[in-house]
C-alpha cells in the first residue's frame, strides 16, 4: 500500500515535471510513428538530452496499419516512416507538408544517388521525405540443410532455388516461407519471369497469367505465408529457407549464433536481382509539432546517430559518410551493402493503380486458399 | 458519490421519467444508428486518394445540391464470389460454433443449477473467471497449446497415442476451438437463468405420469428454457459471424472469413466504399435472426 502511494506520488510529480516545461514553451515535445525494433537504445535519449524535446515514440509493424491511420486524418504524429511506394501514395492524397529543407543542415549527407532514385521512383523533387534505412527482399536459408537436401550444387544465391518448382518440392521436407506479401512476392515472381516487376498491365495478375500459374504450381510446397514468424522459425531450424527481408533474416542468423544451437543462418540478394526498399521518414501535414520533427530528422543525419542506428538494427543507411562508424562486419555484408554489381541489379516498387492492386490482392487471396 | 447525487438531481426535475426512459433510446441513436449510419453513407461513395479516401455525397455548386450516389460497391459484391463465399463461411462456422457452445453449455448451466447454492456461486465464478485475462493472450495461449511441437500434441505423443503431431493449428478446427472457448460464457450463463426459473415440480410431474428422461428434456425442460438457449445462441452467433481476430490467429490461409475480407478492403485495397458495403450487407443478415428473437421474446411476454 505505502508502495503504491509512494509510486502515484512520484508519478504525478513526473507528470508535472514533464507537462510544466510543455506547457510554458508549448511545444518541446514529439510524436514519433515508426517501425518496431527499428531505432538503436541510446538515440532517443541522446536527442532528448541534446535539445530538451521530450520524445513520445510509438511502433507500427505494417504500412496498411500505418496507412490507414493516415488516411484517415489528424493522427497526433509529427514524423511517421512508411515504406516509399505507400509515401507516394499518401503524398498524392496530400497527407504531409513539403520539408523546409533550409531546416535540414545536415541535408547534405544523404546519398545523391539514393535521393535520385526516390526523386524517380516515389517522390518527385524529394519535396516530403528523406529516406531513414533500407534493406531487400531476398533470400534467408539454413546452409547445411540447403546443401543436404539439394546438395553440393544447390542454386543458393538464385531466385532457382525458390521459384522452380522442382527445387521448391525437395525443400517441402525442411519447411519453406513467403512473405506474405503479395505486392513483394508478386514483384519477385513477376522479375524472375522476366516481366517488369512494376507491371501496371491488369493481365499480369489475372489466374490465366504466367506469375499466378507458377504461384500455383509453388504453394503446395509452401509451408506458411507469414510477414515475421520466420524470424524465429529460421533460427530454430523449424524452416531452411524463406523469402524474407534482410534485416530480419540477419536478425535470425544472430540469434541462430547467440543460441548456439548448431543452425547457421544466412541471408543472399538472388543475382536476379531483388526489391529495395526504403523507409522515409516524413512529416505529416497537419503535425502539431513540426519544427521539433525537422530537429529529429536533422538530428538522425548525423553520420554517427545513424551508423549507431545501423549497427544495432542491421540495415544499411543512407548517409555515406557514416560509413567509418558501421561495424566492419555490417559493412562487409553483401546482403547490407551490396557491391556495386548487385545494386545495378536492384529495382524499387512503384505505386500502382487501384484497379492493378485491388486484382493483386485478390489473385493472392485466390492463391492463399488454393 | 456521484451516483447518489445524479439520483437527487433525477428526483428534483419533474419530467426526470422521461428522462431516465430516453437514455436507452440516446444510447442506440448514438452508439448504433449514428456509427451504423456513417458506414452506410460511405458504401455508396467512390474510394479516391485523399483524406479520407473516398468521395463526397453530397456537393453544392451554382446553387445546386448534388447527391451522388454509387451503388456499383454492392454490385461489386455479387460480381465476386469471394464474398458470397466468405459470408457462407462465416455463417458456417458460427452455426456450428453456437450449436456446439449449446451443447456443451446446456449440461454445464444445469450442473450448475443443480449443485449445492453454496458451490453455485463458486462455479458461476470460474465460468466468469477466465474473461479476467486479455482475451487476445487467451487466444495466443491455443496457440501455444495446438501448435505442432505444442502441449497438446507433446502429451499425446508421450503417452503413445500419436507418434506424428497432429496438424490443429492454422486449420478450421482451431478456429472452432477458439470461437467455441471464447464464448462458451456467454451461453452459459442465459441458459442458467433460465434453468433457475423453471418450476421443477413440473419435471416431477411428468415422471410421475410415466415420462421417459428423453421425453422430459424434449417435452419439457427444453421448451421452458427456451427463452435462455435463444438468448445464448444470439449471444454466441451474433458476433462469432463478424469474428476477425480468432480466425487470424488460428486459422489457416484458406479460413477467408468475412472479418477477413473486410479488412483486406479497408487495409490490402484501401477501398472504404467497398469495406463499408461489405459491413453493410454482414448486419442485413445479421438483422434476421435477431427481427426472430425480437419477436419471439414479444410472444413471451404478451403470453405470460
Amino acid at each position: 500500500m505505502k508502495h503504491s502511494t509512494t509510486f502515484a506520488t512520484s508519478a504525478l510529480t513526473a507528470s508535472l515535471l514533464l507537462s510544466a516545461p510543455a506547457l510554458s514553451a508549448e511545444n518541446k515535445v514529439l510524436h514519433v510513428y515508426n517501425w518496431s525494433d527499428y531505432i538503436a537504445e541510446e538515440t532517443i535519449e541522446q536527442f532528448e538530452q541534446e535539445t530538451g524535446i521530450g520524445v513520445v515514440y510509438d511502433v507500427f509493424d505494417s504500412n496498411e496499419v500505418l496507412e490507414a491511420k493516415i488516411l484517415a486524418g489528424s493522427t497526433g504524429f509529427d514524423l511517421v516512416v512508411p515504406t516509399s511506394d505507400f509515401l507516394a501514395r499518401q503524398a498524392m492524397a496530400g497527407a504531409f507538408m513539403p520539408l523546409d529543407k533550409s531546416k535540414l543542415s545536415n541535408y547534405g549527407n544523404l546519398d545523391p544517388k539514393i535521393m535520385s532514385m526516390l526523386e524517380e521512383t516515389s517522390d518527385p523533387d524529394n519535396t516530403y521525405a528523406v529516406p531513414y534505412l533500407w534493406g531487400t527482399t531476398g533470400l534467408g536459408y539454413n546452409v547445411a540443410k540447403v546443401t543436404e537436401v539439394l546438395g553440393e550444387d544447390a542454386p543458393i544465391g538464385s531466385w532457382d532455388l525458390v521459384f522452380k518448382p522442382e527445387n521448391l518440392a525437395k525443400l517441402e521436407q525442411c519447411g519453406v516461407a513467403f512473405l506474405n506479401a503479395p505486392t513483394e512476392i508478386y514483384a519477385a515472381i513477376l522479375h524472375y519471369l522476366g516481366k517488369d516487376p512494376n507491371s501496371r498491365e491488369l493481365s499480369d495478375y489475372k489466374e490465366d497469367a504466367e506469375a499466378f500459374l507458377l504461384m500455383e504450381k509453388l504453394r503446395p510446397y509452401v509451408t506458411y505465408f507469414h510477414s515475421s514468424q520466420y524470424i524465429n522459425d529460421l533460427a530454430n531450424g523449424d524452416i531452411c529457407v524463406a523469402i524474407g527481408w534482410s534485416g530480419d533474416v540477419l536478425q535470425a542468423a544472430d540469434r541462430a549464433a547467440e543460441a548456439d544451437n548448431g543452425v547457421e543462418v544466412a541471408y543472399v540478394i538472388p543475382e536476379e536481382g531483388a526489391l529495395a526498399w526504403f523507409d522515409l521518414m516524413a512529416i505529416p501535414a497537419d503535425a502539431p509539432h513540426p519544427d521539433n520533427a525537422h530537429a529529429f530528422i536533422n538530428f538522425l543525419l548525423r553520420p554517427e546517430v545513424i551508423a549507431e542506428i545501423s549497427n544495432y538494427v542491421w540495415y544499411a543507411n543512407p548517409t555515406p559518410s557514416s560509413r567509418e562508424f558501421i561495424d566492419q562486419e555490417i559493412l562487409e555484408h553483401p546482403g547490407i551493402y551490396p557491391s556495386e554489381e548487385t545494386l545495378a541489379k536492384l529495382y524499387g516498387a512503384k505505386i500502382m493503380p487501384a484497379k492493378v492492386s485491388r486484382e493483386m490482392t485478390r489473385s493472392w487471396t485466390r492463391f492463399l486458399k488454393n | 458519490m456521484s451516483e447518489s447525487r445524479q439520483n437527487k438531481r433525477r428526483r428534483k426535475l419533474p419530467s426526470s421519467k422521461y428522462l431516465v426512459l430516453s437514455v436507452p433510446y440516446l444510447w442506440l441513436l448514438l452508439f448504433f444508428l449514428a456509427p451504423f449510419f456513417i458506414v452506410f453513407k460511405i458504401s455508396f461513395a467512390e474510394a479516391q486518394i485523399a483524406i479520407p479516401p473516398f468521395s463526397e455525397l453530397l456537393s453544392y455548386a451554382d446553387e445546386q445540391l448534388q447527391i451522388l450516389l454509387n451503388v456499383g460497391n454492392y454490385f461489386y459484391l455479387i460480381d465476386d464470389d469471394l464474398y458470397a463465399s466468405a459470408y457462407l463461411l462465416s455463417l458456417k462456422i458460427a452455426a456450428i460454433s453456437t450449436f456446439l457452445c449449446l451443447l456443451i453449455g446446456f449440461p454445464m448451466a444445469w450442473a450448475i443449477v443443480h449443485s449445492s447454492p453454496s458451490s453455485r456461486n463458486i462455479l458461476l465464478m470460474l465460468i466468469i473467471l477466465p474473461s479476467w485475462t486479455s482475451f487476445l493472450i487467451r487466444v495466443y495461449a491455443w496457440i501455444g497449446i495446438l501448435r505442432n511441437n505444442g502441449f497438446l500434441n507433446n502429451f499425446l505423443m508421450s503417452i503413445g497415442v500419436i507418434d506424428k503431431p497432429l496438424q490443429i493449428l492454422h486449420t478450421d478446427t482451431a478456429v472452432y476451438i477458439g470461437i467455441v472457448y471464447t464464448y462458451l460464457p456467454f451461453m452459459i450463463l442465459p441458459i442458467y437463468t433460465a434453468l433457475m426459473r423453471i418450476d421443477y415440480s413440473l419435471i416431477e410431474a411428468a415422471r410421475d405420469l410415466g415420462a421417459s428422461t428423453l421425453t422430459v428434456l424434449f417435452k419439457v425442460l427444453l421448451p421452458l428454457a427456451k427463452g435462455g438457449i435463444i438468448a445464448g445462441s444470439m449471444l454466441v452467433f451474433i458476433p462469432s459471424v463478424g469474428e476477425f481476430v480468432i480466425p487470424e490467429l488460428l486459422g489457416g490461409p484458406d479460413s477467408i472469413l468475412i472479418g477477413k475480407v473486410l479488412w483486406q478492403e479497408f487495409f490490402n485495397n484501401r477501398d472504404w466504399p467497398v469495406a463499408s458495403a461489405v459491413a453493410t450487407i454482414m448486419l442485413l443478415l445479421l438483422v434476421a435472426p435477431i427481427m426472430y428473437f425480437h419477436r419471439y421474446q414479444k410472444r413471451e411476454m404478451g403470453a405470460s
